[in-house]
């Protein structure tokens, strides 16, 4: 199996559903001739011509509304955001249109709306940002934030074959920085399961996206010093996977929960309920988070690192939770 | 203004205008009567836009109503029950109890997309209709509409300048009732007539009585005629007047009462009716006829939404997600081959055939290599008709028929002051501006 970056994983998934069902199309602004401003969309306009790969006006309400409309004619429309904090410009077009579709009147959108997304490249206050937790808190949408180059080929599949508007993110920080072999096939992963990416017995590590290897790489440290953490990856954030969760927590009986979203109104806090709801009996000490800060994500390196979750934090708050 | 309209069809319009109103007049009464759960948004005296415009699609046609077009539900096929169940939250209604009032829709049969209270989001989602019908080789229109307030938002604009960038066939009809809730017109837009919005993105525009039934009718299936034929998308600005409050719960005191009283003088049904009574189109049995069908069938409609139900609280939680309750199918009407590679393969280039264009009258054109958007819009003019003596003169927005100004351009112009026998306003990508675009009128 070829190795390919998480880009190319994107990609790839573009190309066989693109392939696979002509009813998939994808629109966005820079997306065909230039292939987009990460190159994830390059090709495709050369391969399906500019009835499928649109390029549009810098018109974000435009892009998703009219994504809207073409999935109400049975198209999969797969609508590109060039960096998803530009989402707060049609804002009202994904929670108020898309996400209520089908509950008010029975009208799925099969619709993707996918985007470069995260800090830790030095983006500054517009190009960094993690706004999962809006539409995470809006019924009717689904969000997905992989990993892994085969997670983001896998979930982008599934996304574009599912029935509802799927937000996708891609972290930008991992688009290029991870490589491993990837089917070169068609496979899924499905959307709401969350993974054990490492098995552990003292503390239960839940993230995802570039934080779930932030607590990878805190787990490696802490197992020199002999403290085995099992680190879950979310995958999807809504739906949320809780059995898997609730299941790990019950076996290392602490939870630390890692992510690069700010912290108020986090997923941590929603994850900590979730838990105190499930398993408050099996807890042998407080529900610990690591997250980034409460300020936007600033520009200055030296800023930036200070606002992301680290390495050192991870590990740091899992020590203090293994001495309960 | 001529019609090629059928007996048949004239009468058919004064039943959907009639059946609009009447249903809306028990609608409010049935809110007096506590039994509206929500709101009623009266559209009293605008009938003739809903039924004009709606009328001209066909049924392959789609459409989003806004909250004043219930009118353009009925031409759809809805039966006055959808309506009074919605407004009375039941169970039975197109969305069991989940939304109320025109929010309500149907992809399968009818072609309506239900709207959402944000205004202008319908643009752009109804632009996305209208580009995926082209791309399924469908030929049809999407259409939908906007108020003079709503004109005003980002997604007004951002889905206007999509839908001309790509050359959709979509119809935007701009229903100016001259009223933003409590906001006239003029206080909201620097423009005496809003067709002009259409200039900034090279679209036609046209610009009708909105209380004509039968001006809307042809001015919106000549609009449908030249989207079908890929001259989209297009403007429509309906001068009318909202002859109630906002709501049921607003009495509107800030309406001068004259203005409610040249109004009313230009009432669409009672216009309609008179102009039927003209052309010999009907006899006063026909009309207690089509009247006493109306009535009996809104009695039925009322008794079954009055008897239903309300939903069950248990159902609170279905259906956020579609989990597998619909099949997702796209209706073809050209071959798939077209879309795949190898047949729809390009060279991904920009071919920029025209630039450096500035101080000359041809914009500059560029295009993907092998597949022109469509063709550069190029009209025929519709077919000259003359104006009919009966139709009074439009009066333009914001001027009444004291102001000595338009008495005295009317004066000048009549009976050619009607616009509605004119040509469509070119837009920048005919030839340059036209000698007389409709937007200089009224200006210094």
């Amino acid at each position: 199996m070829p190795q390919i970056t998480m880009l190319e994983a994107v990609r790839e998934a573009l190309f066989e559903e693109m392939e696979r069902d002509p009813a998939v199309v994808a629109l966005g602004e820079d997306i065909g001739v230039y292939g987009g401003a990460f190159k994830a969309t390059e090709g495709l306009l050369a391969k399906f011509g500019p009835e499928r790969v649109m390029d549009t006006p810098i018109s974000e309400t435009a892009i998703v509304g009219a994504a809207c409309g073409m999935s109400y004619l049975g198209l999969r429309p797969v609508a590109e955001m060039q960096f998803i904090d530009f989402i707060a410009c049609c804002f009202n077009q994904v929670t108020n249109f898309a996400a209520k579709s089908h509950y008010r009147w029975g009208a799925p959108v099969p619709m993707v709306l996918r985007g470069p997304s995260g800090g830790g490249v030095h983006g500054g206050p517009f190009h960094s940002a993690n706004p999962e937790m809006y539409f995470v808190h809006t019924p009717g949408l689904k969000v997905v934030y992989p990993s892994t180059a085969y997670d983001a080929k896998g979930l982008l599949k599934s996304a574009i074959r599912d029935n509802n508007p799927v937000l996708f993110f891609e972290h930008k920080f991992l688009y290029r920085r991870i490589k491993e072999e990837v089917p070169s096939g068609d496979y899924t992963v499905p959307l709401g399961k969350a993974v054990v990416r490492r098995k552990g017995r003292d503390v239960t590590i839940v993230s995802y996206a570039a934080a779930a290897h932030t607590s990878l790489e805190a787990a490696a440290a802490l197992a020199k010093e002999g403290i085995e953490a099992e680190v879950i990856d979310l995958r999807t954030l809504q739906p949320l996977d809780r059995e898997t969760i609730l299941a790990s927590v019950k076996k290392t009986n602490k939870l630390l929960i890692v992510h690069e979203d700010t912290r108020t109104g986090g997923i941590a806090g929603e994850i900590a309920a979730i838990v105190c709801e499930g398993a408050f009996d099996d807890l042998d000490g407080p529900i610990a988070r690591v997250t980034g800060l409460d300020t936007p994500v600033p520009y200055a390196p030296s800023l930036e690192a200070a606002f992301l979750p680290s390495v050192e934090r991870v590990a740091a708050a899992a020590r203090e939770l293994a001495k309960y | 203004m001529s019609t090629n309209l059928t007996p048949s069809q004239h009468l058919e319009l004064y039943y959907f205008m009639q059946l609009n109103r009447q249903l809306e007049e028990r609608l409010v009464r049935l809110f007096r009567q506590n039994k509206i759960v929500g709101g009623v948004y009266s559209s009293l005296g605008q009938e003739a836009v809903s039924i004009g415009t709606s009328y001209a699609l066909e049924p392959r046609d789609w459409l989003a109503p806004m909250i004043r077009n219930i009118g353009t539900l009925l031409v759809k096929g809805f039966k006055p029950r959808d309506i009074f169940t919605q407004h009375m939250a039941k169970y039975t209604s197109p969305t069991h109890g989940k939304d109320g009032t025109s929010h309500f829709g149907d992809l399968k049969t009818r072609h309506v997309v239900s709207p959402i209270s944000m205004l202008g989001d319908l643009i752009p989602v109804m632009t996305g209709v209208a580009i995926a019908g082209r791309y399924l080789g469908q030929n049809i229109v999407a259409m939908t509409w906007i108020g003079d307030g709503g004109s005003s938002t980002g997604a007004f604009h951002e889905g206007l300048n999509f839908a001309a960038a790509h050359r959709a066939p979509f119809i935007l009809v701009l229903e100016n009732n001259q009223w933003a809730y409590s906001t006239p017109v003029s206080r909201q837009v620097p423009l005496k007539n809003l067709a002009d919005r259409a200039l900034a993105y090279g679209i036609q525009s046209r610009i009708v009585d909105g209380n004509d039934v039968i001006a809307v009718y042809e001015t919106s299936k000549a609009a449908v005629d030249e989207c079908r034929a890929g001259r989209g998308p297009i403007l429509i600005e309906a001068k009318t007047m909202r002859m109630k409050g906002h709501a049921q719960h607003d009495p509107a005191e800030y309406v001068p009462k004259e203005m409610f009283e040249y109004w009313k003088a230009q009432d669409p049904v009672a216009r309609y009716e008179k102009y039927l009574t003209g052309h010999k189109l009907w006899d006063a049995g026909k009309k207690s006829e089509i009247d006493a069908r109306i009535e009996r069938e809104l009695d039925e409609d009322q008794k079954f939404a009055e008897e239903s139900p309300m939903p069950p609280a248990e159902t609170v939680e279905q259906g956020v997600y579609c989990e597998g309750c619909h099949t997702i199918e796209a209706d073809w009407r050209r071959p798939k081959k077209e879309v795949m590679p190898p047949a729809a393969s390009v060279e991904a280039v920009w071919k920029v055939a025209d630039f450096g264009s500035f101080g000359t009258d041809k914009p500059a054109k560029s295009a993907n290599s092998g597949s022109d958007n469509g063709p550069q819009p190029s009209l025929k003019e519709p077919a000259k008709t003359e104006a009919e003596p009966e139709v009074p003169l439009r009066v333009p927005f914001g001027r009444g028929p004291k102001d000595r100004a338009f008495v005295r351009e009317s004066q000048e112009k009549a009976p050619a002051a009607d616009r509605r026998g004119k040509p469509f306003h070119k837009g920048h990508r005919g030839k340059p501006f036209g000698k007389e675009p409709h937007g200089k009128r009224g200006r210094r």
